[in-house]
Order: structure tokens, then sequence, then C-alpha cells
């Protein structure tokens, strides 16, 4: 039982970590119809940025995890405008493959600078962080992730439902034309979706650094894993990437905790297959209204 | 009416549109919209009614058309060619044809939406008056729209145009698919806003019926022309309106294709 119960605990914080970093996916998705292959790239670009600016630079953790986030929002708008902005109007393929592109870049360009070696930050989470509750024991890194993961999906939630810019973005993802008809500066939103993604990618990025230990090839395989998430949770809906990374994070940890460790990356690709079979618009997927 | 010139607010000079370089649907359309007024524009499927409107509101863009020749004039400056962004903040909203809200906001996100060329003033005034001229929306504010009836999407989507301000508001096809009572409803309030707001109204219609009787001056297009245009109630009177948009033969019989002069007399002004 108390096996149980700590599986489900780290099972949880990683799934939602799965799931903020899945939300920047299905953001992109859901504004432009655009996948995003680089999508694991951006975490590694956020994890390694942190690297540099904690381990080289000795800036302190909360300002480094601060500029981070900046950094990433400001990444993901200059990828928007420098590469996918020309082909607003182009074939959706195109797009895509230009986001597959951009993956190999990033890849290169970290394994150029960094290596392909495992890297670490140091240990600076503090262990009153962790929490002791009876005989379980939750290590301060996946406390972290809960923390950031709970406050940050609240955060982008709220945006989503109340700010006007939030309305705005989901006025484009529900309807373009009309949206440019009432002078949604819908380039604004594509770019504001791409930094937004970037900038939780990034997050998610870091935490991912924390509990794995940072690595181009181990975080953009991470990356990958959205695919199983959204497809899960329904490509287009924002709740179902959370609830999406919740269950493939819970289905890694039990797997490894009571099947055997070396299927947990696995298991998340079976359950992709099935969901593809039996459910292909995900638990979540929008129930398309039709009424004209 | 007095007898004063009337202060222009739009003005198209001779605009040609071609779609994907190639595609040529307006040939020369020149029209006039007096300021403070509702000017209908008539015509049957594909005469170029939907294209000149987007013309207007920088929706071409987007489908790859292009205003390739002759000039718009909004309010003494050229705007042919900007960007939907650009147009609509010079106070020109477009609503489109068939009724497109955005299915999973609720009404009064819908409404927010329509703040977006302005969303940092306050709009909560501008939702009373939305309510104010469309009262079945007061009772669904939360609803997803999309679970709304015809009448009421249309209605939304009017009213979402509205909380923009415009000063020139392009309907397209407002009467499309709805039921007769709905259409004199939605008519109604057309001319409501016109006289209340002061809103100059472009008015895309196949009703010509309902349209010429809430207009002051209409334009009939074909195939991409202005064949035909006047002041509605000349309109209204006129035999070859009242033919081909009214339905209605010279002697109040409805016509039948073995009249030859009737369609020897449409062939002339094609």
């Amino acid at each position: 039982m108390e096996f149980f119960l700590q599986l489900l605990i780290n099972g949880l914080s990683i799934g939602l970590l799965y799931g903020l970093s899945a939300l920047g996916f299905v953001m992109i998705f859901k504004a432009s119809s655009v996948l995003n292959f680089a999508h694991g790239q951006l975490l590694a670009m956020g994890a390694f940025f942190f690297l540099v600016l904690v381990s080289w630079l000795k800036i302190p953790i909360v300002v480094a995890f601060l500029i981070t986030l900046a950094g990433s929002f400001v990444l993901g708008f200059a990828v928007e405008r420098i590469f996918l902005r020309p082909l607003i109007g182009e074939s959706l393929i195109f797009v895509i493959m230009l986001t597959v592109g951009l993956a190999s870049m990033f890849k290169g360009l970290l394994l150029f600078f960094f290596g392909g070696n495992l890297q670490t930050y140091p240990d600076f989470l503090p262990a009153g962080l962790a929490l002791q509750i009876g005989t379980i024991y939750v290590p301060p890194v996946y406390v972290a992730s809960s923390l950031l993961g709970g406050v940050f999906l609240l955060l982008f939630g709220l945006f989503f439902k109340y700010s006007p810019q939030g309305i705005f973005m989901r006025s484009v993802a529900d309807n373009q034309t009309a949206a440019m008809s009432l002078g949604v500066h819908v380039k604004k939103v594509f770019a504001l979706s791409w930094a937004i993604a970037a900038l939780v990618a990034g997050m998610s990025g870091i935490v991912l650094g924390i509990i794995n230990g940072i690595n181009v090839h181990e975080i953009s395989s991470i990356g990958l894993k959205v695919f199983p998430v959204v497809i899960l949770g329904g490509l287009d809906s924002i709740g179902g990437a959370i609830i999406g990374g919740i269950i493939i994070g819970l289905l890694e940890t039990f797997t490894s905790g009571y099947i055997s460790p070396s299927l947990r990356d696995v298991i998340p690709y079976i359950v992709l297959v099935v969901i593809l079979l039996i459910k292909p618009y995900g638990l979540f997927g929008l129930v398309e209204i039709e009424r004209v | 009416m007095e007898e004063r010139p009337e202060d222009t607010l739009l003005q198209l000079n001779n605009i040609s549109v071609v779609y994907s370089d190639v595609i040529q649907v307006l040939k020369g359309v020149s029209l006039k919209v007096p300021r403070g007024r509702i000017v209908s524009l008539l015509g049957s499927n594909g005469a170029g009614k939907t294209t000149t409107l987007k013309a207007i509101s920088g929706l071409l863009k987007p489908e790859n058309g292009k205003v390739t020749d002759g000039e718009i004039v909004y309010d003494g400056s050229r705007v042919q060619n900007l960007s939907p962004e650009e147009i609509t903040r010079l106070g020109i909203t477009q609503v489109l044809e068939g009724r497109q809200p955005f299915k999973y906001l609720t009404i009064e996100e819908n409404l927010k939406v329509g703040t977006a060329t302005r969303w940092l003033k306050p709009w909560k005034k501008d939702l009373e008056l939305v309510y104010d001229y469309f009262p079945p929306l007061t009772k669904r504010k939360k609803t997803l729209a999309g679970y709304c009836s015809g009448g009421e999407m249309q209605m939304l989507v009017m009213g979402r145009a509205l909380m923009a301000h415009p000063k020139l508001l392009l309907l397209d096809e407002p009467s499309l698919g709805l039921a007769p009572l709905v259409v004199r409803e939605i008519f109604r309030i057309i001319r409501r806003i016109n006289e209340e707001q002061g809103t100059t109204i472009v008015l895309v219609e196949q009703n010509a019926n309902m349209a010429l009787q809430i207009a002051h001056y209409g334009y009939v297009m074909e195939n991409g022309k202005i064949v035909m245009e006047g002041e509605a109630a000349t309109l209204r009177e006129n035999p070859d309106v009242k033919e081909f948009y009214l339905g209605v033969s010279a002697g109040g019989l409805a016509r039948s294709y073995k009249d030859v002069k009737s369609y020897k007399r449409r062939k002339r002004w094609l």
C-alpha cells in the first residue's frame, strides 16, 4: 500500500509536468493547427539555458528560473517571427516539416555547445521541501514539480478563461476568419501561443532536468511524449492535455514500479496506439458542435 | 430629405479584384456610401457582392485575393489592400455570411472578442447596449454559442460587431436561412442601429424585398459589375428589379422562361 501511494504521488507530479508541457503543444495546435515537432527541443533549450545560468554564471536560483522563463518566452516569440510567419498561408505540411527541421537545428546546436553527455544541476532544492507523510517520503523535486505544475496550470486556466488576450486566442482557435473580421491580431495570437508554449516547455525542461539530469537526447525524447499525452487527452483540449499528462505519468511510474523500469518509456506509446485505434479523438477531443 | 450634398464615407472607384493572381472576380466596381445611410448591394449568387465587402474589410488577403486596380477611399484615405487588423481599427467591421459565431465560446465571450480593436478600454456599457438591441441574448449569456438557434446566432454576430463601435458596418446576408418573422426582426434592428447609433451600413442581400425596404440607396451587381443603381424607392419600382430580384413580372405574375423578351432584356445589361 505504501509503495502504491509512493508511486501514485510520484506519478502525479511527473504527470502534472507532462500535462504542463503538453499544454504548450496543444496551444500551438489550437491556434494555428501546427503540430510542433520541435517541442522536445524547446524543453531541452529551457533546461540548458537554466544550466548555463546556474552552473556557469552562478546566478541565484530564483533569478535564474525567472530569466529562463523570460528567455524561453522570447525564444518562442522569435521562432514564430523568424521561421513560421513567412509560411502563413502556405500548406500546413510545409509548416510541420519546418518544425521537424527546427527540431534538428536546435538539437544540433545544443550538441555542438554542450555535447551529448549527461549533465546535472547543482543540488539546490532545500531538503525542507521534502514531504514526509507517514511512511511515505516525497523528494523535494517532486514537491517542487507538483507545486510549479499546479500553479502554472491554474494561472493558464485563468488566463484563457478570463483575460482578453486569452479569449482572443480561443477565438482564433475557434474561427480564424471571424476573429480577423473583428480585428483580432491573428499573427500576434500565433506569436503569443508560441511564446507561451516555449515558456511552459522551458519550465518543464528545467524540472525534468532536475529529476533525470540533462542530456540532449534524453530531454528531446521526453518532449516526444507530448504525442501520447495529447492524443490521449484529445489534440485540441487543454484540459485533456493535463489529464492525459497525469494518466501517462501514472502509467509510467506504475509500470516501472510493478512491472519493470525498462518498460517505462514504452508504455506511453502502447497507449498511443491503443487510443488511436479505439478513440482517435482522444478522451476529451472537442465534440464537434454541429448546428448550422 | 434636405437638399445638401451628402458626405461620402466610403467610395469604391473602379476596383478590380483578382484571386490567386488569375481569377478575376470584380471588374471595375464603383460605388458610393454616404455617411449615416444604409446602402444595399443586391445580386444573384456569384455576382461578387461578398467579394466587394471583403475588398473593403481587408478579408481578401487571407484568401489570396487582391484589389489590383482602382481605389477604395474611406473617410478620406485610401484603404485598399490594408490588413484586416488595420481596417477594423479604422472603424470598418464586417459581419460574415452564414453566421460564424465562436462556437466554443459563450455568448458573452463572443461579444468580448468584438472589443479586440480597443480591448484596453471599458466595455461594460457596450455590453448593455448590445443586450438592449438583442434581448434574446440576455438570457443566454453563459451558453456556448454553438448551441444557440440560428436567429440568436445572427443576433450574436451582429452584436459582436457592434461591440467594436463600427462607423461602417458591412452586413453579409443577415437573412440567410432564417424564418420570415426572425428576418423581419433582424431588419428592424438593423434600421434601429442605423438611426440610433448613426452607423453607416452596407447591406448585402438576396432578399431584395426586405433590403430595399430599409435601405436608402441600392446597387445591383451581376458578374462582377454594377449594373444598376438608384434610390431604394426607385429600385423597388423598377420593372427589371421587380422581375429579376423581387420575382414579380410586370403583370404581377411570376415570370416564366417562355418570356424570351425578359431574357433578352436581362442579357442586355450583363
